[in-house]
């Protein structure tokens, strides 16, 4: 069957290695993001890889309007539809302290924006019976910390949309992975403090593709974060709270 | 968040540096960056001494652009951004028929990087160096961005060719790739039981690639012997590739200690029959041999190693047997030896290639080696020799000019590209290379 992905926040280090795999299976990629001129690098890399389509697409999570463009773009192509979303934004907490606007960002760009998206395409992929849905939550959003609980918030409220998604797609021969990165050695984390066990975006790549063939629920990656992250929900909220992790 | 600050280092782990690293995406990114800092771009960091190096000032990685941004099927024409890895557009392009005209030693080296050192691959005698297949480039400074090539704006691409960044950033590069068999090679290999027996078998080879392994250790009449392995692109069914394995640690010092190397050199020197063999190998397992152990530099231990490498003109052949006499005579060689014969080929002014034999040998970082490598420069030089830059850390920059005639006509482009100084990296100052005292 004739797979197409599209690849929400295409720009991202991440994405584009998953972009590359999936290129090099000879899949149709659609690289939708912003930043044009970068995309469409990314799309003649695509093609030049194997890819059987790559275009760049616009889409900005903020601009719900600039969705159906990409609906009309993907239903034109034969076979099933998949969407892998690596859309987000994770302003620094201290510059959302100074300026609580910054939340409505944040959280359409990590969550809403995309579930708007991921929502208006579901009925296409019902339609066309089977297809992935790829949604990179974060381990930020596992439990709310003084560092990053706006970012992590947005991330737990997509990773329970995800589920839901997932439980109705099910019904149609669909299928939701959410994948929850620990550190990953991107444009996000550069420059960062306190990062360890920073993964290469590559390695990530590997896992989901791993992840979709093999139709896990939820992962974690690297893997080893299942077991970080068990040992900080397990902690009592009264300890928790007096924490500085 | 566009700069970090964090330490890094040369192949060898003798140099390292620490500074602000920024490590663009994009295009746009890089831009940035240069406007807020101009700094001298980095690769992989494949050159074993300072030449990616700039402690205390900045540096800009671009391994992240690395996107194949053009293929011409028909005629093997790729245009790829600056930080694409050599081993990659093997992997990607031979199965096809191409093969990038020139590959180094390890294929993690970034296209930028070969030509910022202008390398040169085991079929160097035939194909000549890796800038000889740049078809244009576009650099980038803080003033703009231009593209130039062999014809375009020569003489600044002579200086960019093997000009170790100075002359700004190269961005991406439009390269004339070679037609290949496919993705496997027929590799035949074969004892050279003394040096005299192994020039001669690299005098008369025909193969279009070739290597010898060098038993850097052995003495007396073995003296110089070891295996020159010839081969040709071929194409068919081969075993998977093995996963890489990696270093995960800094290794103790007895691990590359004498009698170790000595045992080992011997019998990796018989394991190939008096007879030859011939057999088909991956691709990799020819070009790129030590990339299947991945960090295996940290071998040596924390204090690192240097490598030797010169080439000196073909007549000279005599002055690299008495170096070869006196590093079997330190005792301080490692497994790793590799004698090549060199073309003339090379594309820009700093380009290491001459016509003749090219020797490089690993040394592990002690005193006595120092002193040893320092003797064995000097001999270079009285050869009429070279020093290949991507390998120097210990060399005075006197030496280096010498060295290399066009070194004036270099320092010329390179003040008119970067008035300011602002892509001098640890290598440079070291040399005091952009100046002619
Ligand atoms: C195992 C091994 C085998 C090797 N075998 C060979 C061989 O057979 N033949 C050979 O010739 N060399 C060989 N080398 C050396 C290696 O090919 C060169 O050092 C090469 O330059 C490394 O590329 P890099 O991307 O790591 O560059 P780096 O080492 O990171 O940088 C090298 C130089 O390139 C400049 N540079 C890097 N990127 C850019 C850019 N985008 N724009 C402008 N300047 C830039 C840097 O400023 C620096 O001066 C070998 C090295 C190793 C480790
Ligand atoms: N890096 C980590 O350690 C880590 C850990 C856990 C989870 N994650 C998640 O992994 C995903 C990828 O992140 P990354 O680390 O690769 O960082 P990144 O490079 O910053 O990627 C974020 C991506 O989101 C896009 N984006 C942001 N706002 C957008 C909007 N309004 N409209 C369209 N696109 C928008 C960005 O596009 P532009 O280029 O247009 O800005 C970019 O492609 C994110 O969801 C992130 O939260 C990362």
């Amino acid at each position: 069957m004739m797979q197409s992905w599209i690849i929400l926040g295409a720009t991202s280090s991440m994405a584009r290695a998953f972009g590359r795999a999936v290129a090099e299976r000879g899949d149709a990629v659609f690289f939708a993001g912003r930043d044009m001129d970068d995309l469409k690098r990314s799309a003649t890399d695509s093609a030049v890889r194997g890819a059987r389509v790559a275009e760049p697409v616009f889409f900005d999570a903020r601009k719900p309007e600039s969705f159906s463009a990409i609906y009309d773009r993907v239903s034109a192509e034969e076979g099933i539809i998949n969407v892998a979303v690596f859309v987000g934004s994770m302003p620094p907490q201290d510059a959302i302290d100074a300026e609580p606007s910054l939340i409505d960002g944040t959280v359409t760009d990590s969550f809403t924006g995309p579930a708007r998206f991921l929502q208006g395409l579901a009925s296409l992929m019902e339609e066309r019976g089977s297809g992935t849905v790829i949604g990179v939550g974060s381990v930020a959003g596992d439990r709310g910390r003084i560092g990053n609980y706006v970012y992590g918030a947005a991330k737990a409220g997509f990773h329970t949309y995800l589920s839901g998604l997932r439980n109705r797609l099910n019904r149609s021969g669909g299928h939701v992975v959410t994948v929850k990165p620990g550190f990953v050695d991107t444009a996000m984390t550069w420059g960062i403090e306190g990062m360890f066990l920073v993964a290469p975006p590559e390695k990530v790549a590997r896992d989901l593709l791993r992840a979709v063939d093999k139709k896990k629920n939820v992962i974690y990656t690297p893997f080893f974060w299942r077991y970080i992250m068990l040992i900080i929900r397990s902690i009592p909220e009264g300890i928790f709270k007096k924490l500085s992790v | 968040m566009l700069w970090k600050t964090t330490e890094y280092a040369g192949w060898g782990r003798v140099h390292t540096a620490t500074g602000q690293v920024a490590r663009p995406e994009r295009v746009s990114n890089l831009v940035a960056a240069l406007k807020e800092t101009p700094a001298p771009a980095i690769g992989m960091c494949r050159s074993y001494g300072d030449a990616s190096l700039n402690d205390g000032g900045a540096a800009i990685d671009m391994t992240r652009l690395d996107r194949i941004i053009g293929f011409d099927p028909d005629s093997g024409t790729l245009e790829v951004e600056g930080g694409c890895q050599i081993g990659e557009l093997a992997r990607l392009f031979a199965p096809r028929g191409w093969l990038p005209a020139v590959m180094p030693g390890t294929g993690f080296a970034t296209v930028a990087g070969c030509i910022a050192n202008d390398v040169h691959g085991k079929n160097h005698h035939g194909n000549g160096s890796f800038g000889q297949h740049v078809i244009s480039l576009v650099l980038m400074t803080p003033s703009g961005k231009k593209v130039i090539g062999p014809k375009k704006s020569a003489k600044l691409f002579q200086a960019t060719v093997g000009g170790l960044g100075q002359t700004g950033i190269i961005v991406s590069v439009k390269l004339q790739m070679l037609p290949c068999k496919g993705d496997v090679m027929m590799v035949t290999e074969r004892r050279a039981e003394s040096y005299e027996d192994f020039l001669t078998l690299l005098d008369n080879s025909t193969a279009t690639y070739s290597v010898g392994w060098i038993d850097a250790t052995a003495k007396g009449n073995n003296l110089g012997r070891g295996i020159l392995e010839e081969a040709e692109t071929g194409s068919g069914l081969m075993p998977a590739q093995k996963k890489p394995k990696s270093v995960p640690f800094n290794a103790p010092a007895f691990a590359l200690s004498k009698p170790i190397v000595k045992a080992f050199n011997a019998a990796y020197y018989r394991r190939v029959p008096e007879s030859g063999r011939t057999s088909v190998k991956p691709i990799n397992d020819f070009f790129f041999p030590l990339d299947a152990i991945h960090d295996w530099n940290k071998l040596y231990g924390k204090r690192g190693f240097h490598q030797f490498q010169c080439v000196v003109p073909i007549e000279k052949a005599a002055a690299l047997r008495e170096m070869l006499e006196l590093i079997a005579r330190s005792g301080l060689a490692s497994p790793l030896a590799v004698l090549k014969r060199m073309g003339a080929g090379r594309a820009g002014n700093m380009s290491f290639p001459m016509e003749g034999y090219t020797l490089a040998v690993d040394f592990p970082n002690r005193p006595q080696a120092e002193i040893l490598i320092s003797r064995l420069e000097e001999m270079t030089q009285l050869a009429g020799g070279r020093l290949y830059l991507a390998k120097d850390s210990l060399a005075t920059g006197a030496r280096i000019k010498s060295m290399y005639p066009e070194h004036a006509a270099w320092v010329d482009e390179v003040e008119k590209a970067d008035p300011e100084g602002q892509f001098a990296t640890d290598l440079i100052r070291r040399l005091d290379l952009r100046t002619t005292l």
